[in-house]
């Protein structure tokens, strides 16, 4: 009897084992299903592809033949010791401090208006402010290539109205205005994607702290200055983060309007790495350009993250 | 009370509608001309960017270009390439963003942050390395050398969207669809992705939008001018006719067109996949 009652007792467990087993070996496969196609397209294409930059970036190559010219780390001494490499690194920081002190500023003046003034009409202005994003850049590129046109372009007939000196102004083609008016095409393509996050931001903000802080007796600018914008930070932050990434990251508006000209003064690095490393097969260099271009990327994005963000990447 | 704020705060109102009016005008503008040049000559549109057709509307900007079976051609290459990145990022995005929402496993912060790599990198970036894959893979002038990095490099994005979803989902449900025999897939066939329907047309949307704006790729893979998509069609379009501007314009009006009907069909979307669900309205 004992022992009966013994033997189904074991069977028992090892019936036990082996389900529990057989559960931990369905989670198995399941993970591995679910994980294996997203992660052989990561690996084959994002991975592969750093790792083999970093290695190519040892060697002038020009993508016919062995690599066997290892030239070291000259292809990255190269690199900084252009001048129209620095010169687009530079220019990159001019969009992007442009693109802080005027664009962001301006989607959350207009997410302000639309959210908190109440106004009529909120969703067909938020639909015209955002419509631009949808576009392809390549659409909005020729549509500003137009718009500057010197001769007939709508800028210079609408400044016309006022001076009839603006005519035949080329502002793509001067020195001194190119770098600003490709900065209008990108805030004009770009600043109602920020709008739109301020939007949903604002929207979390419940209204009744920013109404006991008025019967507390703040003015509206203190109202927006100590509460609305404080609790606004993680918005902003994150459109911060995104703005300064998207200026290192341009490419197509400023090939399509300027080539990068006129004398490279409108250059940025992806439209140099285009340049000099695919158009003319340096593919070592290009690695080089390339390497840089992540590293100051990931450097950036860990840094920005702990200090301002708070998190780390995992969370 | 009233009475006294009542004045002010019309002022203000006036100002923020000029504001936001003014804004619109300079946003639109450009987009409008376009319009009425397209359906204008290339001479009118020069003397006047601003006015109606006078000699009446030059549908024929429009005809000489949908007559061109390059033109179609190029229609039809924009969508297999975004249908099928759009297909095969749901395919990849959406178990692999179930398995990071809802089971724990060894060495998931590891995979996350090979995931989270992908979200610093967008594909504009990698451009040079990404490239040289290609060739090493033989995949120069093949639509998969455009869908696959799309689909990889849109994967990243579109999968912490949907893990945000996955994980707003309660676990009670869970609990419940095992006490009912569920298996963990069954879980994720019969209720995860059900009921995260919204979520995955968001990122589909998204992706939709990507994929039929993407130039880059497509420049650097596509030699063959017969597999080149709309956006690298226009560049040849104004190219051959980049003097004729009525032309050029009524190519723009046409890539509009689609733009703005899609969007706002799926603003909701959009807008849903943009801001994390969080805008409403």
């Amino acid at each position: 009897m004992d022992e009966t009652r013994m033997l189904t007792g074991t069977a028992s467990r090892i019936q036990a084992n082996t389900d529990k087993r057989r559960a931990q070996w369905n989670k198995t496969v399941l993970i591995v299903a679910c994980l294996l196609p997203g992660f052989v397209l990561l690996t084959t294409f994002l991975l592969i592809p750093i790792a083999q930059a970093m290695y190519y970036s040892a060697y002038n190559w020009n993508g016919l033949g062995p690599l066997d010219n290892f030239v070291g780390l000259s292809n990255y001494r190269r690199a900084f010791s252009e001048s129209v490499f620095r010169g687009a690194i530079k220019h990159s920081f001019i969009i992007m401090g442009l693109s802080l002190a005027i664009q962001l500023p301006l989607a959350m003046t207009l997410a302000l208006i639309l959210v908190r003034g109440q106004l009529r009409f909120q969703r067909f202005f938020r639909t015209i402010f955002f419509l631009p994003y949808v576009f392809s850049e390549i659409i909005a590129a020729y549509i500003w290539l137009y718009v500057y046109n010197p001769r007939g372009g709508l800028l210079n007939r609408f400044l016309e109205i006022f001076n009839p000196a603006y005519a035949g102004t080329a502002w793509l083609t001067d020195l001194d205005t190119v770098l600003v008016a490709i900065f209008v095409v990108l805030t004009w393509k770009f600043f109602g994607f920020h709008m739109l996050l301020y939007m949903a931001g604002l929207q979390n903000i419940s209204r009744e702290v920013e109404d006991s802080a008025r019967v507390a007796g703040a003015n509206e600018y203190q109202v927006l200055r100590f509460v609305t914008l404080p609790m606004m930070r993680d918005t902003i932050a994150l459109t911060v983060f995104l703005s300064i990434l998207g200026s290192f990251q341009q490419f197509i508006v400023v090939w399509i309007l300027t080539g990068g000209g006129p004398a490279f003064r409108s250059e940025l690095i992806v439209t140099y790495l285009y340049k000099f490393g695919i158009q003319r097969m340096q593919l070592g260099y290009g690695s080089a350009l390339a390497v840089i271009l992540f590293a100051m990327t990931l450097l950036f994005s860990i840094g920005y993250q702990r200090l301002v963000l708070h998190r780390t990447m995992a969370d | 009370m009233t009475s006294v704020s009542a004045p002010k705060m019309t002022f203000s109102r006036f100002l923020m509608y000029l504001f936001v009016i003014v804004v619109a005008l300079l946003m639109f503008s450009p987009v409008v001309v376009v319009i009425l040049g397209s359906i204008r000559t290339t001479g009118e549109f020069m003397s006047n960017p601003v006015a109606l057709p006078k000699t009446g509307i030059k549908w024929e900007n429009y005809t000489d270009i949908l007559t061109k079976p390059e033109f179609w051609r190029s229609v039809g290459n924009s969508l297999r390439i975004t249908l099928t990145t759009t297909f095969l990022v749901i395919l990849a995005a959406a178990p692999l963003a179930a398995i990071f929402a809802r089971v724990s496993f060894k060495g998931r912060s590891v995979l996350f942050n090979i995931l989270s790599i992908g979200l610093l990198f967008p594909l504009v970036v990698a451009i040079l390395p990404v490239f040289l894959q290609i060739r090493n893979l033989n995949l120069i002038n093949s639509f998969w050398g455009v869908i696959l990095p799309l689909v990889t490099f849109s994967l990243p994005g579109s999968t912490v969207i949907l893990i945000g979803f996955f994980r707003a989902i309660p676990a009670e449900l869970e609990d419940a669809s095992y006490i009912d025999g569920c298996t963990t897939f069954g879980f994720f066939r019969h209720v995860l992705f059900p009921l995260a329907r919204p979520a995955i047309a968001a990122i589909a949307t998204l992706t939709v939008v990507n994929a039929w704006n993407e130039y880059f790729l497509s420049l650097v893979v596509l030699g063959d001018s017969k597999k080149w998509p709309l956006t690298l069609g226009i560049m040849q379009f104004q190219g051959q006719y980049g003097t004729e501007w009525a032309r050029v314009m009524a190519y723009i009006t046409l890539l509009i067109i689609p733009a703005v009907i899609f969007y706002l069909l799926a603003e909701r979307y959009i807008v849903t996949g943009l801001t994390g669900g969080e805008l409403k309205g």
